[in-house]
């Protein structure tokens, strides 16, 4: 069934507790893009106080993530959903954890910020490579929040495939880093951090997928993890 | 993209309620229209159920479904100016032939109704008396068939010191299962349960659902619930009928996470149809 809105319950009580939950999730949502932002821009500008701060924000991600649990667990215990509303519930604890590993991988790139801001290597134009790849999956998290919001299983579906894509951004980036590696040994440990750096960016990339099969399975009542994208396609589609 | 894991791994694992689907079938309904009257109860039925299996049938008061589940013993038989078109196959055969025997098809198809009804004599005799009527008279006989059926209905440990007494003594949760025992002492089928729990506390609901998931081993079950949490702990297979009609049939597992239709989506999931 496609009719996912969490309206028109006889009792608008469970609305009201549905409609909460979607917005805590986007809410969620919301701070973790401003997270990776953030770790993003600091990484790039060598900004420490703007990485300590990313990092000292990662509790509102985690407390978010607790709060939208036992949110779930109230919803399960006292609503006993079924069909549509079970999905989005399961489909929620799921999202969360995903969302909350992002904010993880955030506080991650923070920390390479601090550590080449440390080193006061400042960064170096031939990592540019790295802003790509963040606006990318900046890009995939935005448009699978969005997807989200608006159960939209196209925009979900792109998301999905578009991981394909940042992989393969992600593996030419490491190959470059490896070879300033190999050119410039006096600087592995400060490549090493942008290469850290680079696979908590994939990273992001694989949760934002995730959350994506997340939204297909809440409105289709498809499971699509680990199947052959372009099957799926054709099956959802028809 | 690496290889499914998804397909390697059988999902009726984790759905220890589902038997197989090669299961042979054991009834099938066919057109079945049924008029009170000039009014219009049931507007073509066609469904198939499977032997060993629990159908539940849920939807809202009036829908039919109590209705449906009295056509398979022909229990509406006995309501005046009620008609029945269309067939219901039982082994082969159309229950609603000209000539089959009534009684010996109740006999196949046994029925417990929302409360129960204990004849007013004893526990024993209770249970006993179905296999009287098909002419059981030797006491030996009939003992061993009363602790069996008592066994399977989970009461024997509760009532086996006090089978004389009377069977209105039982608490509404006894007196359930007593009423299964009975409906199981002559080895029907099938059973037909009409809201069976509705008028019982919660452990009582708990042991009855326990005791249905024990007794599809043996008997192919129907019940009619209004508890849908119940009919998706309970059934195999879940029927949604409204207005007379069967909206939805498919496996529980199914109607309860995805519906195919918006009807039924609507109704399980508490919202305005």
């Amino acid at each position: 069934m496609d009719s996912n809105n969490t309206s028109q319950h006889i009792s608008q009580k469970f609305d009201e507790e549905m409609e909460n939950l979607r917005n805590q999730v986007l809410k969620m949502g919301g701070l973790v893009e401003q997270q990776i932002s953030g770790a993003i821009q600091a990484l790039l500008e060598t900004n420490a106080p703007n990485a300590e701060k990313i990092i000292l924000n990662d509790h509102k991600v985690n407390s978010l993530e607790v709060a939208i649990d036992e949110a779930c667990a109230q919803i399960l215990a006292r609503r006993q959903p079924a069909a549509s509303d079970l999905r989005m519930v399961v489909a929620v604890i799921k999202t969360i954890t995903d969302l909350e590993r992002i904010g993880d991988e955030a506080e991650k790139i923070a920390k390479m910020a601090l550590n080449l801001a440390e080193d006061d290597a400042g960064f170096n134009s031939r990592y540019a490579g790295i802003r790509h790849l963040g606006d990318q999956v900046k890009r995939m998290v935005h448009d699978v929040l969005d997807a989200y919001a608006r159960l939209d299983v196209d925009a979900a579906l792109k998301v999905v495939r578009d991981d394909d894509e940042t992989d393969k951004e992600y593996q030419s980036l490491i190959r470059l880093l490896i070879t300033y590696m190999m050119e410039d040994p006096r600087r592995i440990s400060e490549v090493l951090d942008v290469i850290w750096a680079a696979r908590a960016l994939e990273r992001i990339g694989d949760h934002a997928k995730n959350i994506g099969e997340y939204v297909i399975y809440l409105v289709k009542g498809k499971d699509i993890r680990h199947l052959d994208i372009d099957k799926v396609e054709k099956d959802i589609l028809s | 993209m690496t290889e499914s894991v998804a397909t390697k791994i059988d999902p009726s694992l984790f759905a220890p309620s589902s038997n197989s689907d090669d299961t042979e079938p054991c009834m099938d309904v066919k057109n079945l229209n049924l008029f009170y009257g000039e009014a219009q109860a049931l507007t073509d039925i066609s469904f198939q159920m499977k032997k060993n299996r629990v159908t539940a049938f849920i939807g809202p008061s009036g829908c039919g479904k109590s209705t449906l589940l009295r056509c398979f013993n022909r229990m509406n038989d006995l309501v005046d100016s009620v008609r029945v078109e269309g067939e219901i196959i039982l082994d082969g055969k159309n229950i609603y032939a000209p000539d089959v025997d009534v009684t010996s098809l109740r006999q196949r198809v046994g029925m417990v109704f929302q409360k129960p009804n204990p004849f007013p004599m004893s526990i024993f005799e209770n249970v006993a008396y179905g296999l009287r009527l098909q002419g059981m008279k030797k006491r030996r006989l009939l003992e061993e068939k009363v602790e069996w059926a008592l066994k399977g209905a989970a009461l024997w440990d509760e009532v086996k010191d006090r089978l004389n007494e009377s069977a209105l003594g039982l608490s509404g949760g006894q007196q359930q299962r007593l009423v299964i025992a009975r409906a199981t002492a002559i080895e029907p089928e099938i059973l037909l349960l009409d809201e069976p729990a509705s008028a019982l506390d919660p452990i009582s609901t708990l042991k009855i659902e326990e005791l249905i998931y024990e007794l599809k081993s043996q008997y192919t079950i129907l019940i009619v619930t209004h508890n849908m949490q119940q009919a998706a702990r309970v059934s195999d297979e879940t029927a949604f009928m409204y207005m007379g009609e069967m909206i939805e049939f498919g496996e529980t597992n199914k109607i309860f996470t995805n519906p195919a239709k918006k009807q039924t989506e609507d109704y399980i999931t508490g919202r305005y149809g």
